[in-house]
């Protein structure tokens, strides 16, 4: 089985977020700190489980800076058998539709693809919209909120999933070839041993331009982007609470008072 | 015309709740600024009653496509027959409820149109003829506000409970327009097998009010009090990563940054820190009840009423309470 997993490096979360104001875009070789997508964590270990199970090989992409190598470098660690960069300086600015787009042409160029594992949402982005886009750009199966691989039938070309939507487990049989955008829990992503970090900082990391995947730099960057920022804010303070002193009896009194006031339980 | 406002309705097997029809709230208050109607589309298999439904909450035009193959939710299927409607008339604009399902048809006809869209909307409004769509950005940290100035129809989800719920009124007029439309069974890519009801039904993005618990219940059983008082509350239970983690509650129920969004009346956070994750799911909602024994918990900035003590003290008081003044 041919396995495809996209992931995106991302900024920490507690790390210092630079924005370029005027373009309204992440300055996203200016931050130090990134980490691999914590989603696509998940998305990393599925393909590995799966490459367990039915044998295989993966190919890890991503789409970004120089500093989306570093993601690759770790997919390599933990012994994924080939990564790409996806770079150009027409990607820059890319929405989620030029995204989408790009990856799509190189799991296209990476050929004879059965599942493309991607993960639920991006923690900048933000999104999550990515893996649908990607099943309807390629005309694979969409299996979004993925909670678990019941079964794949190489041979017959199906699989079988549970995806955990409002109100419970929808169990879905598809065709192969599927995108598959898993969520947390799924699984519980291993880390990389040494000997794997060391030979992955040997390997050179291949990088595919916009005209080594035949992409139109028309529809990408911030050229093709249909959504565009005009504004960032910082949300105003939820302004200062009311802190509730006293006995235990008083304060209950005084909020179960004020909640019932707002009329909202019935 | 042109320049409409359409609803996406969305229907499980022909069953929908009224949250189905939130958006056509704020989806008619945007056509009246753009000088336009606002319009419903349904997909599904017999939804003629929802469509009635659909113009009650204030539809004045209902575009439906109809048929077997549209039984049960297929994202393939679905996204293909939403792609011909939008196609066929480009209305402006077309709204999807940020749910899976929602998401889902919104993302791939996007693909298809050949867009991107902006997703999880806390904001809308139309200046100039603009729509200008207002969303947070890492972890809520950041608001900020999207143009989709080439897309047309400019897609958009919005997060559940963002927008007031339109009134209903039987007596509304509207068209039901039905155009035919169809996938061919053997181009099918998926189909459902079965549908597993959770044994607790954790709809915490469709909830009112969230009783959420974490690291500092200590113990798992803190969940089965947290549990008692979403009871008395008519809520769902809540809960920090930390305390999915420990074990003590399934990840369905985790609020944050790699859990839900969520956007209650009222949230009640009991042994919870307030870490910028865990505030990144919960923030926008629109009471925050906090419940923590260190005074100096950063829940407590996002706070509207605070309470510093020991929960095992406070919640029982609250079921206490809250019974005898709801007479329940
Ligand atoms: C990439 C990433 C993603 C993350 N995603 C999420 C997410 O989606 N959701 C999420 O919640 N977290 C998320 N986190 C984790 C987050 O950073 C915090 O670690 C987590 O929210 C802490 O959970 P907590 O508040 O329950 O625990 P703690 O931070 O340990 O807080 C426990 C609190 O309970 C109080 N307490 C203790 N005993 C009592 C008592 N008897 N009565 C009352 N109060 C008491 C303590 O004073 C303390 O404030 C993420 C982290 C990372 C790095
Ligand atoms: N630039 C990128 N490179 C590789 N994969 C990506 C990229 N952006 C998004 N993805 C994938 O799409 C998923 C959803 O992202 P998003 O729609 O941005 O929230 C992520 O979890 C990744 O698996």
């Amino acid at each position: 089985m041919k396995i495809v997993v996209c992931i995106k490096q991302v900024p920490d979360t507690e790390a210092e977020i630079k924005w370029d104001i005027p373009k309204g875009t992440l300055k996203r070789d200016a931050m130090e700190a990134t980490i691999t997508n914590p989603f696509d964590e998940f998305a990393i270990e599925e393909a590995l489980l799966t490459r367990e199970n039915y044998d295989g090989e993966i190919v890890a992409i991503s789409m970004g800076p120089e500093k989306a190598n570093d993601v690759l470098r770790n997919a390599l660690a933990l012994t994924v058998n080939q990564v790409y960069r996806l770079t150009d300086d027409a990607f820059a600015g890319s929405d989620t539709y030029a995204t989408a787009y790009v990856l799509a042409s190189a799991i296209k160029k990476i050929g004879d693809v059965d599942i493309v594992f991607t993960g639920k949402q991006s923690t900048d982005g933000n999104t999550g919209v990515v893996g649908a886009m990607l099943a309807a750009i390629l005309g694979f199966s969409q299996l979004t909120y993925v909670s678990k691989i019941r079964s794949i039938d190489a041979g017959a070309k199906k699989i079988v999933v549970e995806r955990a939507i409002e109100g419970g487990i929808e169990v879905v049989e598809a065709k192969l070839p599927a995108v598959v955008s898993v969520i947390k829990g799924i699984n519980e992503p291993r880390l990389p041993n040494l000997m794997g970090i060391r030979k992955a900082s040997k390997i050179p990391i291949p990088e595919w331009k916009a005209g080594d995947l035949g992409v139109d730099t028309a529809k990408v960057g911030s050229n093709g982007a249909s959504t565009k920022v005009v504004e960032i804010a910082v949300p105003p303070p939820r302004g200062a609470g009311e802190i509730l002193k006293g006995e235990v009896e008083d304060i209950a009194n005084t909020l179960t008072e004020k909640l019932i006031e707002m009329k909202v339980i019935k | 015309m042109a320049n409409d406002v359409w609803v996406y309705i969305e229907q499980k097997e022909g069953a929908v709740s009224p949250m189905s029809f939130e958006l056509l709230g704020i989806g008619k208050a945007m056509a009246q600024d753009l000088g336009s109607n606002v319009c419903a589309f349904v997909i599904g298999d017999s939804v003629d009653a929802i469509a009635k439904e659909a113009i009650a909450y204030g539809a004045s035009k209902v575009f439906v496509v109809e048929g077997p193959v549209y039984k049960n939710f297929l994202p393939d299927a679905y996204s293909k027959a939403a792609n011909f409607l939008l196609d066929k008339y480009k209305p402006e604009v077309a709204l999807f409820r940020a749910t899976s399902q929602g998401t889902d048809v919104a993302a791939a006809t996007a693909a298809l149109l050949g867009f991107g869209l902006c997703t999880d909307t806390i904001g809308l409004k139309v200046e100039g003829g603009q729509v200008k769509m207002t969303r947070a950005a890492f972890g809520g940290n950041y608001m900020v506000t999207v143009v989709n100035e080439k897309a047309k129809p400019q897609i958009i989800t919005v997060r559940p409970k963002s927008f007031a719920m339109p009134e209903k009124n039987d007596a509304n007029q509207g068209e039901v327009v039905k155009e035919s439309f169809t996938v061919a069974e053997a181009d099918l890519n998926a189909k459902v097998l079965e549908f597993i009801k959770a044994a607790t039904t954790v709809n915490l993005v469709e909830a009112d009010i969230i009783v959420s618990g974490g690291r500092g219940l200590g113990k798992p059983e803190g969940f089965e009090l947290l549990k008692q008082l979403a009871d008395v509350l008519g809520g769902a239970v809540g809960a920090s990563r930390a305390a999915v983690d420990s074990g003590w509650i399934p990840y369905e129920h985790q609020v944050g940054q790699t859990g839900k969004t969520v956007k209650p009346k009222i949230y009640i956070a009991c042994g919870i820190s307030g870490a910028i994750q865990h505030l990144a799911g919960m923030r926008t909602s629109d009471c925050i009840v906090a419940i923590n024994k260190d005074p100096d918990a950063p829940i407590f900035k996002a706070a509207t009423f605070g309470i510093v003590g020991d929960y095992a003290q406070i919640v029982p008081k609250l079921i206490e309470k809250f019974k005898a003044k709801l007479n329940k």
